[in-house]
């Protein structure tokens, strides 16, 4: 049954996600807390460990979500869940229907579904955003110094470094940074005692 | 044929971190460059598709370069490629996450990356805004999503970004409706 499930739900996350891996983000949160697969810290770990390992960010989402909720069969039947949907499309795109891209109609489509994506990513990020400095609830803000110390310095990293070495920062190489940051930065607000 | 789709696509799958844009860059190079399966129009085009397809871009380009060089079973034999890397990694890694997140030093990582995640997604969408159209109900579109999301989040309202999504298009296709309309009255 939760293999079922499984299918069903990363099948309509492979069917309604435009704009790539940040565009599922939402729709897979939505998912996985309605069925309670994931605790939201775990949900944004598991993030970070998508980001971090190759392939597609949806496939990698889903193989890790099936395994926890029914071995091998669910991370399997997940995944065939998320690809099935585009491979479909695609293969139709590419036999019969050459001019979809064409439709106006599609286009229309395709024209309001856009700024939603936008908007849905950015309101992500940013609730993310201000998680992570310690909000809790309206009533309730316990400021993270930890957190707030990692994004400054993260912000330094990304903005600095490509000036002095001329090269964009990649994905990786963020995340490696950041985790170093957690360590480095815990650590120390430990032994200063600001940390409990 | 199909073994070299396989073979290059499970490359692909095992050496592209990021996803999405980060990949197309090396898919470039094996594709176009390297094996000449494609031309750099023919890659571009490729791209436009995926970007108005729904799924993974990695998924779509794989589909449809398998489809062009192999019909069914080569889009097959591309797609199951791509797709191999990802779920053995994140498989035993989902066997043994629990264990390894105890650890304390782990969590403090997390810490970090959690951060470095929402970064991340900021990221990507500052990447799109220049696709953002600025006209009144693409802005309207954009902002009104972008509060009502927030506040459903502050007051905890659960709400389907799906419906969000499937409203975007209707929007869409209604003003392309009226678009039409009006220039029959022209």
């Amino acid at each position: 049954m939760t293999c079922l499930i499984l299918f069903y739900e990363f099948f309509k996350v492979g069917l309604f996600s435009f704009g790539g891996g940040a565009g599922m983000i939402p729709l897979i949160e939505e998912m996985v807390t309605k069925y309670s697969w994931l605790s939201e810290e775990e949900f944004y770990n598991l993030i970070g460990i998508c980001e971090s390992t190759p392939g597609p960010i949806a496939v990698n989402m889903a193989t890790y979500v099936g395994s926890t909720q029914a071995g091998a069969a669910g991370s399997l039947l997940a995944t065939l869940g998320v690809v099935l949907p585009s491979f479909l499309i695609i293969l139709l795109v590419a036999s019969v229907m050459k001019s979809l891209t064409e439709n106006r109609w599609f286009r229309g489509f395709m024209r309001g579904v856009s700024p939603v994506i936008l908007g849905l990513i950015f309101s992500t990020g940013a609730i993310l955003m201000l998680k992570s400095l310690g909000y809790v609830s309206l009533r309730e803000f316990r400021p993270d110094i930890t957190s707030l110390t990692i994004l400054l310095l993260l912000a330094g990293f990304f903005f600095l470094l490509p000036k002095l070495t001329g090269k964009k920062v990649g994905a990786v190489p963020l995340i490696l940074f950041s985790a170093a940051a957690g360590i480095g930065v815990s650590v120390l607000y430990e032994a200063l005692g600001i940390l409990s | 044929m199909l073994l070299s789709l396989f073979s290059v696509f499970f490359r692909i799958g095992l050496f592209t971190f990021g996803g999405g844009y980060a990949m197309i860059a090396q898919i470039r190079e094996e594709i176009v460059e390297k094996r000449k399966w494609l031309t750099e129009g023919e890659l571009t085009e490729i791209i436009a598709i995926a970007e108005s397809t729904p799924g993974p871009l990695a998924i779509n380009l794989a589909t449809y370069v398998g489809y062009k060089h192999g019909k069914v079973r080569g889009s097959l034999a591309a797609t199951v490629g791509v797709v191999i890397p990802s779920l053995v990694i994140l498989y035993l890694i989902s066997l043994f996450l629990d264990s390894f997140m105890e650890n304390r030093y782990v969590a403090y990582a997390f810490t970090g990356i959690k951060c470095a995640v929402a970064f991340l997604i900021l990221k990507a969408g500052l990447d799109m805004l220049p696709t953002l159209e600025r006209r009144p109900v693409p802005l309207i579109l954009f902002f009104t999503v972008f509060l009502l999301m927030i506040l459903f989040e502050l007051f905890s309202v659960t709400f389907s970004s799906l419906l969000f999504i499937l409203g975007g298009g209707l929007i869409g296709m209604l003003l392309c409706a009226v678009g039409r309309r009006g220039e029959g009255r022209k």
